[in-house]
């Protein structure tokens, strides 16, 4: 379970987030959407202590992250899959080295069946054929879904996602979805998922939350999102036009 | 006002920083595993991949060094073969070790403080951070250990190349002997003056990739910000050597 508790964050005097109060409970899927710029990427870069706060708590499973020596903060960390929102690949290695590094850095599998790893993410990511490629030979699009690859690699217990479908068409964008749902649903992954994408949001995510101008403007479950009359919430779904077709639960 | 003592403490924190980078650099030496790897690779980058510039470099400081020192000494009473004993001990004590940190700067400073820039402004360290990777020990070690100890090795093979070419602008360009050069040279040799290259060359090694480590780190603000660490790195280093080579002369010489 992680718990943030009034989260202040600025840089250099700019406040980015202000009292800030979240629980991502354990194998649910949580959404995180807002604006452009309205502070997620750096609400998520709090979850595994890469900011520090300016004041407030971040606990994994009970720990405080910031109060734990480096070498357990790592420990921690480790439990995570992050995909960042530009992919983060490393640009000195190919996709398949990309994917093995977490798998040669953390276990002590066999090379064959770090290969047979590596391959079988790829084919989740719907990218059987790009192992060989260089970072920059591939399109922003597949070089995020080989960054999804490389989070998702050592089977991580928590995983991060900011902004896993922008940029891709909607039928890649769906089969991201559905990885994702896949990955919460058999391995009972905790999910955050940090998107603009409602369409995403109904399909994956059992719960959302809205930051607007650095606070959490709006926490609730899916249902009551549907249901609920804030004009904030309802101006930034309306924006998406997910009306046009809004996609059923299952 | 604000502004003002933002000015002011702006290079202490700098200092500050550079200096805890070091010191978690220092605290991660042991995580040799963690490294292992792109050390023997940074190591072929810094040294070997610098031997042909470095000796080009050396060979003519060592030749021009031998000119130079020709015209000036015209008497007919100073022996010919003091060229040698003033052209070798220039080399060892200062232009091998000199000449040598100035390529680095530009060669090597300028690259990791690319590298590491853009691997920070792409999210590259925060991914492998995020991994659970000690990003300093993984990415700074290496980088800092194969200055430290390849520019010896290349300084080894500056002070070779250019005493070479010394001596043999010296005998093809008619100023002297070959056999005179070296007597000369061996005449006034002092032990102690290649152990005070060495001490140079370590302390250089350190400083070019510490400082370009450094640099490359903690950049922000985009391409435009690799950019400036690129040129940072490489102007303060040579900086730096200066400061170092200007120090090490008072305190051990
Ligand atoms: N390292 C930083 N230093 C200074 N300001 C920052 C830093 N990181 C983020 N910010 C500021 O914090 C604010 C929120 O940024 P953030 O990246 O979290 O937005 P976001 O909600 O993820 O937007 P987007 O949907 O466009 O990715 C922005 O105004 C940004 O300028
Ligand atoms: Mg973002």
């Amino acid at each position: 379970m992680i718990q943030i508790e009034h989260l202040y964050k600025s840089f250099d005097g700019k406040p980015v987030l202000r009292d800030v109060s979240l629980e991502i409970r354990d194998g649910e899927t949580l959404a995180i959407i807002g604006r452009s710029g309205s502070g997620k990427s750096v609400l998520m870069k709090h979850v595994i202590g890469l900011l520090t706060p300016t004041s407030g708590r971040v606990q994994v499973d009970g720990t405080d992250i910031n109060e734990i020596p480096y070498r357990r903060l790592r420990e921690v960390r480790r439990q995570f899959g992050v995909l960042f929102q530009g992919g983060a690949l490393f640009d000195s290695m190919n996709a398949f080295e990309n994917i093995a590094f977490p798998l040669r850095t953390f276990t002590d599998m066999e090379e064959a069946a770090i290969r047979d790893e590596v391959y079988e993410c790829l084919r989740l990511v719907e990218l059987p054929d790009v192992g060989p490629k260089r970072t920059a030979e591939l399109s922003g699009g597949m070089q995020k879904r080989v960054a999804l690859a490389r989070a998702i690699a050592l089977r991580p217990r928590y995983i991060i996602y900011d902004e896993p479908t922008s940029g891709l068409d909607p039928e890649t964008s769906n089969a991201i979805d559905d990885l994702i749902r896949a990955l919460t649903d058999e391995m009972n992954v905790t999910s955050i998922v940090v998107t603009h994408d409602m369409h995403s949001v109904l399909s994956i995510a059992d719960r959302a939350a809205l930051l607007h101008r650095g606070h959490l403007h709006w926490v609730g479950t899916i249902d009551e999102l549907h249901a609920s009359d804030d004009e904030v919430l309802c101006a930034f779904v309306k924006a998406n036009e997910y009306q046009i077709g809004v996609p059923q639960r299952v | 006002m604000a502004s003002l003592s933002l000015t002011l403490t702006k290079p202490l924190r700098n200092v500050g920083l550079y200096v805890l980078l070091m010191v978690k650099a220092f605290a991660s030496l042991g995580e040799f595993r963690l490294y292992r790897k792109n050390l023997f690779k940074q190591m072929v980058r810094v040294g070997i991949d610098s031997i042909p510039i470095v000796a080009l470099a050396a060979a003519f400081s060592g030749a021009v060094t031998t000119v130079q020192t020709a015209y000036q000494l015209v008497s007919p009473f100073i022996p010919k073969r003091i060229i040698g004993s003033i052209v070798a001990p220039s080399l060892i004590l200062e232009l091998g070790a000199v000449v040598t940190g100035f390529i680095l700067a530009g060669r090597i400073g300028a690259r990791f403080a690319a590298e590491l820039g853009t691997m920070r402004v792409t999210e590259q360290i925060d991914a492998l951070e995020a991994m659970g990777l000690n990003s300093i020990g993984y990415l700074i070690v290496p980088r800092v250990l194969a200055g430290v100890v390849m520019f010896p090795v290349l300084y080894v093979v500056a002070c070779f190349v250019g005493i070479t070419g010394g001596i043999g602008v010296a005998h093809f360009g008619g100023y002297l002997e070959a056999g005179e050069f070296v007597a000369g040279a061996r005449e006034f040799f002092q032990p102690f003056d290649p152990v005070f290259g060495l001490i140079k060359s370590v302390v250089f090694g350190f400083a070019i990739t510490s400082i370009s480590c450094y640099k490359g780190y903690y950049t922000g603000g985009g391409a435009e910000g690799v950019g400036r660490a690129t040129t940072d790195a490489a102007v303060l280093s040579c900086v730096y050597i200066l400061v170092a080579d200007l120090l090490l002369a008072i305190v051990l010489l």
